[in-house]
């Protein structure tokens, strides 16, 4: 999928102007509220219009002030998946999804109903309003609504932000799934760097309107990890835990990583500071830390006043950061073996097995 | 007592008078009310003043200019003379009258209802391939259901009222233009027609009741869900 953005739109005082070509099928719109993320949006899907520019989605154009072009939304086959799921109230689940499916013409649809509702878990809630749904349930249909239209692109705006922490990292893995499944490129919008880490491939990044940098969402969490309160969030994938002496192993990267309790007591999605990783160059023989690893630096990178340590710990990659002098002062240079510390109480999870929620 | 054979036409032709004052106003209404609610263009502000009108103009002074408009001389009675149609002094323009007089309370119920559908769920659909007009049918048209009914009811019950318009176009022919509210009129001028006069009137809160009753059903339904 390639799309090429050029606009132009005043609104009151903001300005939106941006020069861009996306690629690829999963696409990041990152920024802070204010950034100019939904005026986008608007302007991509046809509901709202440029003051001048063109929108060209794989060679075709939307829109193009100078030859006049403007597809209505209708035409233009961009499906959106709102924050607030915007249900048809009045329609059950099975009339929802098939809104878009209905109007898509015979030879260009792709996925069937049955598929869909039962890839999102909806099989049983065919005949439902959407008022007796959970939130998790309404922001599926909503997905699977979106998909059936078979869109060319599928454009989802903070579809996670009125979702709880649980939920929101539960529901990934299917939002990917489902584009991947049915072969949808998509658009992913949130102000979340964690979101997009999961979700793209290659962020835009907004700022007041304008596009500020267009890179990998690995490269903008790197970045912005010396400016960032939280550092950068180590994203681990951890296997089903056993029980040891008050804490919980947990398997990760052929080894155990010790959690405290309260985890929970299942595998998951987890999160680590780049900050919560203390550099030592040789083994500390008594350290409170309880999770001693040892690992080989890969690469040194700047951030801000930070200096960040990328880690080989037996395959998996790992983000530490120092100060530059630490650096400096332990001789850590690309190659060097060195040991990472962890407290037990320093992963945070994310989320709960990929089951439905 | 009974009702004379002319007080049971008098029901009749008011509850006929209401019935297709309201089957023509609702669409027209529900355009009305989609123009206010979604439309942009200029002189909206002038469109809304002109729908609500007869809200605040006395009912006689709508009568009147719709005499003008309709009568044998008027511009739009000019054009129907040639094709054999004749408004006024007919049922036909008691119906009129009705529409024009009850349209505000109409529009503004509908309106009312489409202002509380979430924006968002007019964009899904347009972004699910449905043009604008498919967007009305499917989207707006079901959403604005109760607006609708608990417009149509307060229509009704505001046509069966009907009078000042009324008895300048249609006139007061018992048995063609003769509704309740004219033959109440008639009886509460006559010497001995109080005790009927009364009884249309019984007859009239009666129905008036009934209609405000399901108007209220209707509303008390909204809030609750």
């Amino acid at each position: 999928m390639e799309l090429t953005l050029q606009l132009r739109k005043q609104q009151g005082g903001f300005l939106l102007d941006l020069d861009l070509t996306l690629s690829g099928e999963r696409i990041g719109i990152f920024g802070p509220s204010g950034s100019g993320k939904s005026t986008l949006v608007s302007l991509l899907s046809g509901l709202s219009c440029p003051d001048a520019g063109r929108v060209l989605l794989n060679g075709q154009p939307l829109f193009d002030s100078r030859c006049r072009i403007n597809l209505p939304p209708e035409q233009r086959r961009i499906a959106l998946v709102f924050q607030q799921h915007a249900l048809f109230p009045h329609l059950n689940v099975r009339q929802n999804l098939l809104y878009g499916y209905r109007r898509c013409p015979a030879a260009e649809r792709r996925v069937e109903l049955d598929e869909v509702a039962a890839v999102l878990g909806l099989s049983a809630l065919l005949k439902q309003l959407p008022e007796t749904l959970s939130g998790g349930e309404r922001q599926r249909v909503a997905l699977g609504r979106a998909v059936l239209a078979a869109p060319r692109l599928l454009v989802m705006d903070e579809p996670l932000s009125a979702l709880d922490d649980d939920l929101r990292y539960r529901i990934i893995p299917y939002l990917k799934l489902v584009a991947e499944r049915f072969k949808i490129p998509f658009m992913f919008i949130s102000h979340s760097l964690v979101e997009m880490r999961l979700m793209a491939e290659q962020v835009a990044v907004l700022d007041k309107g304008a596009l500020t940098a267009l890179q990998t969402p690995e490269e903008l969490a790197r970045l912005r990890m010396g400016t960032s309160p939280a550092g950068y969030i180590n994203l681990l994938e951890l296997g089903q835990p056993r029980a040891e002496h008050g804490l919980l192993a947990f398997p990760w990267a052929g080894r155990e990583l010790l959690l405290s309790g309260g985890s929970g007591h299942e595998p998951g999605l987890f999160e680590l500071s780049s900050k919560d990783i203390i550099l030592c160059k040789r083994h500390p023989e008594a350290i409170s830390a309880r999770n001693l690893l040892p690992c080989t630096v890969r690469a040194l990178f700047g951030s801000g006043s930070k200096t960040g340590v990328e880690l080989d710990c037996n395959g998996a990659p790992l983000i530490a950061e120092i100060v530059p002098a630490a650096a400096q002062e332990l001789q850590i240079t690309p190659g060097s073996t060195i040991w990472a510390a962890i407290k037990a109480s320093a992963f945070r999870r994310l989320s709960s097995p990929c089951t439905f929620f | 007592m009974m009702f004379a054979p002319a007080d049971m036409q008098a029901i009749l032709l008011s509850a006929k008078v209401g019935s297709v004052a309201t089957l023509v106003a609702l669409p027209l209404g529900f355009c009305a009310a989609w123009l206010l609610a979604f439309g942009r263009f200029r002189g909206k502000l002038l469109l809304e003043l002109l729908f609500n009108l007869p809200l605040t103009l006395p009912p006689v002074v709508v009568g009147y200019l719709l005499l003008l408009l309709l009568g044998v001389q008027g511009p739009l009675g000019k054009l129907l003379e040639p094709l054999g149609i004749r408004i006024i002094f007919t049922w036909k323009a008691a119906v009129i009258a009705s529409v024009v007089v009850g349209f505000p309370l109409l529009v503004r119920s509908i309106r009312l209802a489409m202002e509380g559908i979430d924006p968002q769920l007019v964009q899904a659909a347009r972004s699910l391939g449905a043009g604008p007009l498919d967007v009305i049918l499917t989207v707006v048209l079901p959403l604005s259901r109760r607006g609708l009914m608990a417009g149509s009811s307060l229509f009704f019950a505001r046509s069966l009222g009907e009078f000042g318009a009324t008895i300048i176009i249609a006139g007061n022919i018992p048995g063609v233009t003769q509704t309740l509210p004219l033959a109440i009129y008639d009886y509460a001028s006559s010497p001995r027609g109080e005790g009927t006069a009364l009884l249309l009137c019984i007859v009239s809160v009666v129905l008036a009741l009934v209609v405000l009753l399901l108007h209220e059903t209707i509303l008390q339904r909204k809030r609750g869900t």
